[in-house]
């Protein structure tokens, strides 16, 4: 691991995917991920890789769609409005098994919304924005260190999975700067290497093999009966069985547990400290896996919890899945702020309160 | 005794899906035989995207992709970037590549990307049942201009090599006709430069086949043929708009 250097946000998640060896990557400008399409079309050049600046988000996630069934390592980016464009392709990608990473630097909404950050995108990217059966691997970092180490990994999920992965951040960690260390840099894949190492990618048969042909389109419901069936939901088993993750802090004993993800989660922190100087005693369940949701984490809520509360910038989208994983075991409760509008830690340890006087 | 003819190992041994008389069969064995004879089957990459032609990786003995609606000139701009020694080329319909993909055409030329675009026109939307293209002509009948079509109602049909032809990154753009022997050899020609323009690195090539429809124009194969050059000829003219010195 190299030494720590200040940075942004959206530019040490670039580099990060460099240092995976990302050597292609096709950008759209949309507030606030500019600064990614920015460090790319500078740095790629620099280590052969090859970066264009796409006339869509529709033509960028083509583009990753073309980079990566070709065999390359490819990597997109966008803020929520831009994802939305993407969707189709997300689907086209699921079922063709092309392995991409994509950022979602998460803006508010709905619509053209506004810029600040916000998580309201937590059905768009963990529901399939897109048509059909599919699941995309959505990681939720709470600091740039975090999500570089989870850049950095998210290219080899991709690959082991053959399934686009999303970083899904928010507009916060984009544009501040922390100190972070990128893990070291590998090299990329050279056109040999990736004829040997992914059979499937498209490179020319050389006259060495029958030809590769990459589907999205089947006709025959059988045949996308027994796709979906014997290709797809394997897959997502086992996805489901080894992907998930959460960070749990303090939930054993806990009178309240707390559950967030991303930036907010830093914020849930401070309010827990400020409710520990008023003898509660809190927990904090920290997804960072979106999709695969980490049902596993909620076992360890014991006896002693009366309240859980979902926290997130957001009308209440991840609550739902909370839900499912209580499973009415106990009350689950909301605080929010939406459009843009960010927590602090006093009003969430306040509204924490009310809401065990409530209950 | 030497073979006056031998089927292009670029085409794969089976029946297509294509209906009697689609000229689909005559471009795709063209943009194979090319292929064949440049020696570049185990290189080439080809990209088709929605529409009748989207499975032309059955028949096409080459790496080939299905790309999304109107995406092909995109996927395949990326696909060149990964492989840039490969043959990349789009193989597109007009309902694709003239209306929702008309964004991705234009930008592809427009950056110059080093692939080869070949554009089945047949003024029709063929696989989903014969709707009017951005191509169908005026006075033509679809199903969703059954009276024909008017300007006042949907404008005027696009010419695409025109438009191609002001964009300086497209280098080499040239419309053939597959009605007649003769224009199938010029079409071959045309397929030939295309790829050397794409080898010679100098800017995004494209060709446009005039093509036929006769299911959705309602027509036996031998009216179509006519009817593409009384009808489609005259507002399509056959012409080369654009070549570079190096491959004339």
């Amino acid at each position: 691991m190299a030494e720590k250097k200040l940075m942004k946000g959206n530019e040490a998640f670039a580099q990060a995917a460099i240092n995976a060896g990302c050597r292609f990557y096709f950008g759209y400008p949309i507030t606030p991920q500019n600064e990614v399409p920015e460090y790319m079309s500078r740095e790629l050049k620099k280590v052969g890789g090859s970066f264009i600046q796409a006339e869509s988000e529709l033509a960028s996630i083509n583009m990753a769609y073309g980079a990566a069934a070709a065999g390359g390592r490819v990597m997109i980016s966008s803020s929520s409005p831009g994802i939305a464009l993407m969707q189709e392709g997300f689907s086209a990608a699921a079922v063709t098994q092309a392995p991409m990473v994509a950022i979602n630097v998460m803006r508010s909404g709905p619509g053209i919304g506004g810029i600040q950050p916000a998580q309201a995108d937590y059905f768009q990217v963990t529901r399939g924005g897109g048509n059909g059966d599919y699941h995309i691997i959505v990681y939720a970092p709470k600091s740039i260190q975090e999500a570089c180490e989870m850049i950095y990994k998210a290219f080899e999920v991709a690959d082991e999975y053959r399934n686009p992965v999303m970083i899904c951040a928010d507009g916060m960690l984009g544009q501040m700067m922390e100190p972070v260390a990128i893990p070291d840099p590998i090299p990329a894949m050279t056109e040999e290497e990736i004829f040997e190492a992914k059979p499937w990618a498209l490179t020319g048969h050389k006259n060495k093999r029958e030809r590769n042909a990459i589907k999205s389109v089947f006709l025959q419901q059988e045949v996308l009966e027994d796709f979906n069936l014997n290709v797809l939901a394997p897959k997502y088993e086992k996805a489901m069985r080894e992907l998930p993750e959460a960070e749990l802090i303090d939930v054993e004993g806990a009178e309240v547990v707390f559950v967030a993800y991303g930036t907010t989660s830093r914020v849930v922190a401070e309010a827990m400290d400020l409710l520990a100087d008023e003898g509660i005693k809190c927990g904090l369940i920290r997804l960072k896996t979106l999709w695969p949701f980490p049902e596993y984490a909620f076992d360890a809520i014991g006896e002693s919890t009366k309240n859980v509360i979902a926290v997130e910038l957001s009308m209440g989208q991840m609550i739902q899945d909370v839900k499912l994983a209580i499973n009415g075991k106990l009350p689950v409760d909301l605080i929010n702020k939406v459009g843009g509008v960010l927590l602090d830690p006093e009003e969430i340890a306040e509204r924490t309160k009310k809401i065990m006087e409530v209950r | 005794m030497k073979p006056v003819f031998e089927v292009t190992k670029g085409m794969r041994e089976m029946t297509s899906h294509y209906c009697p008389g689609c000229t689909h069969g005559i471009s795709h064995r063209l943009v194979m035989e090319v292929l064949d004879e440049r020696g570049q089957l185990g290189d080439a990459i080809g990209v088709s995207p929605v529409g009748c032609s989207i499975t032309a990786h059955q028949y096409m003995n080459v790496d080939m992709i299905e790309a999304s609606h109107g995406r092909a000139p995109a996927t395949a701009s990326a696909i060149k970037r990964v492989h840039p020694n490969a043959p990349v080329f789009t193989y597109q319909g007009d309902g694709d590549l003239a209306s929702i993909g008309m964004g991705e055409l234009i930008h592809a030329a427009g950056r110059g990307e080093k692939i080869c675009t070949f554009f089945v026109n047949n003024a029709i939307y063929g696989m989903t049942g014969g709707q009017m293209a951005p191509t169908t002509l005026l006075g033509q009948k679809a199903t969703t201009c059954v009276d024909g079509r008017t300007i006042e109602q949907a404008g005027s049909p696009m010419r695409i090599c025109e438009l191609l032809e002001t964009i300086p990154g497209a280098v080499y753009v040239e419309r053939v006709s597959l009605h007649n022997p003769a224009g199938v050899r010029t079409a071959k020609k045309a397929i030939h430069r295309a790829f050397e323009v794409q080898e010679k690195g100098l800017g995004y090539a494209f060709v446009e086949f005039l093509s036929t429809c006769p299911t959705n124009w309602g027509m036996t194969p031998v009216k179509a043929l006519d009817w593409l050059k009384e009808n489609m000829i005259p507002y399509y003219p056959v012409k080369q708009f654009k070549c570079p010195e190096e491959v004339k």
